[in-house]
Formats: C-alpha cells, structure tokens, sequence
C-alpha cells in the first residue's frame, strides 16, 4: 500500500517502546513506577511528580472524542489522505490525550460529537511504523 | 520583599512604528522589516538610534544580528522567544531591565516575512510535532486551534455565527485604519460562506499573512517626559507559560497562561478586569479573543463572544477590541504580537483619527503564544 501520511520522524529514544508496542498492536503508555501517573507523551521524567523512574502499561484502546477538526485540504504535502478527513483528539480511558485521526465515520460536523466513545484501529505503515487511529466504539 | 507594584509606571514606551511598507514584500528581507520599524520607532521617540542600548527580539533572529544591522553595540540583549506573545512578554524584560538601570534605551523589534518567506528558516526540535502530530495531518496553527474552538462549541453552546461575529467586528476597525490590509465591509454571512480551510474554520476566521515589521522603544519615565511624544506608561505588566503541544493543555476552553500572565499584570498596576476602555487581543482566529476575554476574568466562562455580538466590541461601542482591525484584517506577520503594542500607544496618545477611542486612560494588551500556549499581559495607560 502507498504511503498517504508523513511517517514519524524523528523516532526518538525514550519512545522505543511505544512504537516497538504498535508494530504488535498494542498501545503502550508511559508510567510512572512512583506515583502510578499515566501520562503522554514518552519523556524521561513524570510531569507529575518527576520522578525518574518511568514503566510502561499497554493501555486498552479506549477512550473518547475530546475534540475534533475536519480538514478541507492537506496541510503537509506527505499527508494525502483524501479531503475531508477527521483530525482528532482522543482522551484515552487511563487519562492521557493524543492526536489522531477518526476514521470510519463520515466527515461531517453534524453527525460528530465530543465525548463519543471511540476505540484503537492499528493502522501499518511499513515494518517500522504502526499508527494508532480511533474510529466510533463497537463499531 | 520584592513588590511587584515598585515596577509599575517606572518605564513608558515613548516610540512606536511599523515598517515603512506592510502587506506582501518579496523585495524586502526581515533584517529590512526590522530596521526600518525600528528607525522609524526611534525617530517617533525624538531619539537617535546611538541612544539605544538594550536589544530585545524574538523569532527568526537574535538581539546580536539586529544590533548589527542597526550598526549598535548594545549591553543589554534578550531573545526569549514563546510565540507571537514575545514581543508583550518582552515590554515587562524591558521595564525590569530599565528599573534596574542594565539599559537606558530598550528597542523591542519584530520584522518577519510571513507571506514572501524571504530568508526564512525553521530552526526548531521536530520531535513532538514531527512524531506525534505530523503523521495524522496536524501542522499549522488552524490544524490546532480549531480543536480548542470546537471544544468551546461543545462545552458552552458557541456557534459559528458568533465566531464570526469576532471577523466582522474587526473588519469595523480595519475600514477605519489606513494601514488595514484588508477594509471592505464583511457580513457573518461571508465569514460561514468562504472557503472552508479546516472545520470549524473558514478562511475569513484565520488570520492574514503577511510581511511586515513593527518596533516599540521603551525608556524610564523620568526620561520620558521630556521626549517628543505623550508617554504611555507600562503600569502592569506579566507573563506565563502552560503547555506547547495542545495535548497537554488542561483545559481546551480555557487559558491558563492567559490567566496567569493578566493576574499578575492587574495586582500590578491596581487594577481590575473591568477598569479598560479599550483592549488590544492577540486574533489568529476568531474564536481566540473572546477566550481570552474569558481566561482573563473580563467575561465569564463561555460569554466573552457576547462582546462581540453585541456590538460592544465595534466602532462607537462601549469596549473597542482590536481597534487597528487585528490580525484579522490589519496584518499578521506570524508573530503578531508587536502590532497590538503599537496600536495601543497610538490609542492612549489619541493620534488614531477616525478609529479614535475617546477618553481614552487605560488600555489592555494581552496575547497568546502558540495555542494559547504562553501569553503575555500589559497594563498601559496615558497617566501614571
């Protein structure tokens, strides 16, 4: 399949195993090991309590739409995905939010609402990189 | 104990200017844009530019390069660069710096070729944008924006009639001022039937793009009244900062650097949130004022369009708001934050004709950084 969206670059360090999560399709989020703190995005220390002392847990890919967008042109000339399409930001049921896409839907304010329930769909890239877009829960 | 208050009406901005030219300038490169507003602020000032010594810009180019190109050796530089909101953020550096007596003569300078890119060079870390935003389509500011406007619509019920109430009431002050960019007349109508750029955005909701330079010259108030024009004194002044990818900002509607920055700047000047006659706010789009207004305490949460549709905002209303037709319909280099300054001095010292604020004592500057990113406060008035 050809490539329709600009892959992550730079891939850095201390997000390994977020993208090393998503090659097997699972979510994985940043934790803290002393405060319990579920936090996006990967960094070296919790922004919460800022320890230095940070896990992983492999969140369960739900969550809602917190806010979303619909895009009338391309604003990066790798991302080709057909116009409209839905830009997102999705709060996660552990709490964090994130950017993505909202798929599966029409593109259309009218029939979007914030707060609907939405859930993880992997989508591949190449063997490196896996995304994490949302679509409408239970679909 | 340091009081914030010792810093209130110890410095005023005694120059104010823009480039020579405004607009689309790909025969202009950004050190021009920045050394013509600069020398015609300091002219303005009835100052020579050998009389400046503190430097403070922000964005495409440090202190260092525009002492340079003005041919100065200042001993004083600041490059704190937060976004747009730099420029205010860098009045309160320059009172602090001028109290202090680190410069006598502080020149804030912005020249930036947002529309003819004309040397203009990306110089930041890629590596939040570039590996949690980029692959899903977000990039520019409308890409971020509209996820805090649609928020607000949801949380509290705004509708785009009154976003775009915000374009129309600005159009109003852009007829009104020669240098406006853009001044035909603009109904909600145009505003929701122009080219959609991204939900819940029109093109008439975003800002301009344009080349243009602007410079404000600050010197201590004891100094100032002997200059060539009515001081504006800086009674409050504050800044802050919450968060620079919107994923981490705590509440989409509400800005909490914009609350810090205009706490700080009101306890400082001994003011409240209802003591302006006229309010300069930062508009890359529409529905940025009116939360501004709200993360300020002027309106409540939710209600600060109502300033707007109720034509308090316009020509002839009870609170102008952005009365040199803002980002909007005036100019928006991309940093926009120096233009604000400069139409506020030119209020308090009555020289806007037409677009005139009469009776004019006290005005309110406030911008953003970012998505409401950092922000910055100013409490400026035309008596100590």
């Amino acid at each position: 399949m050809e490539i329709d969206r600009p892959l992550p670059n730079p891939m850095t360090p201390e997000a390994k195993p977020y993208w090393d999560g998503l090659r097997e399709q699972k979510l994985m989020l940043p934790r803290c090991n002393a405060c319990g703190h579920v936090f996006w995005y990967p960094r070296v220390a919790c922004p919460k309590c800022h320890a230095r002392d940070i896990g992983w847990v492999q969140s369960k890919g739900r969550g809602t739409l917190h806010s979303f967008e619909i895009g009338h042109q391309s604003f990066n000339k790798a991302f080709k995905v057909p116009v409209p399409y839905v830009l997102a930001m999705v709060e996660l049921a552990e709490g964090p939010r994130m950017l993505s896409n909202l798929i599966n839907v029409e593109p259309d304010p009218k029939k979007l609402k914030c707060d609907i329930p939405v859930e993880v769909v992997f989508q591949k890239l190449t063997d490196e990189v896996t995304l994490p877009l949302f679509q409408p829960a239970g679909r | 104990m340091p009081n914030l208050r010792d810093l209130s009406s110890v410095a005023c901005i005694v120059g104010v200017d823009e480039s020579d030219e405004m607009g689309t300038l790909p025969h202009k490169s950004q050190l021009s844009l920045h050394v013509e507003a600069v020398t015609n602020a300091v002219r303005d000032a009835g100052l020579k530019m050998s009389d400046v010594d503190g430097i403070f810009t922000a964005g495409q180019h440090s202190p260092a390069t525009i002492g340079e190109a003005l041919g100065i050796t200042p001993r004083y530089v600041d490059g704190t660069t937060v976004g747009g909101c730099s420029f205010i953020i860098m009045v309160g550096h320059a009172v602090a710096a001028l109290h202090h007596g680190l410069c006598d003569v502080a020149v804030i300078s912005h020249g930036e070729s947002g529309r003819s890119q004309v040397g203009v060079s990306p110089r930041r870390d890629t590596a939040i944008p570039g590996q949690y935003e980029a692959p899903y389509g977000f990039g520019p500011a409308p890409t971020m924006f509209g996820l805090i406007t649609t928020r607000h619509m949801h949380q509290y019920g705004t509708t785009l009639e009154q976003w775009a109430q915000v374009a129309v009431s600005t159009r109003k002050w852009a007829a009104l001022n020669p240098k406006a960019l853009r001044r035909e007349p603009i109904t909600v109508d145009d505003v929701l039937k122009a080219r959609p750029v991204v939900w819940p955005f029109t093109v008439l909701n975003i800002c301009l793009v344009t080349d243009a330079g602007g410079a404000v010259v600050l010197t201590r108030a004891d100094r100032a009244r002997d200059l060539a024009k009515k001081p504006v004194y800086v009674r409050g002044l504050g800044e802050g900062t919450e968060h620079v990818s919107l994923t981490q900002m705590k509440d989409l509607t509400f800005s909490e650097a914009t609350r810090i920055s205009g706490d700080k700047a009101f306890r400082m000047a001994g003011v409240g949130p209802s003591d302006f006659q006229h309010i300069m706010l930062y508009d890359a789009f529409t529905s940025g004022p009116p939360i501004m207004l709200e993360s300020l305490g002027i309106a409540k949460r939710g209600e600060g369009v109502r300033f707007f549709e109720e034509g308090r905002s316009t020509p002839g209303g009870s609170l102008p708001i952005n009365t040199n037709g803002g980002g909007l319909s005036y100019t928006h280099t991309g940093m926009y934050g120096i233009f604000p300054i400069i139409e506020a001095a030119r209020q308090l010292r009555g020289e806007c004709g037409a677009r005139q604020v009469p009776n004019l004592r006290t005005s309110l500057v406030n911008g953003m950084g970012g998505m409401l990113s950092a922000a910055g406060t100013l409490v400026l008035s035309n008596e100590r």
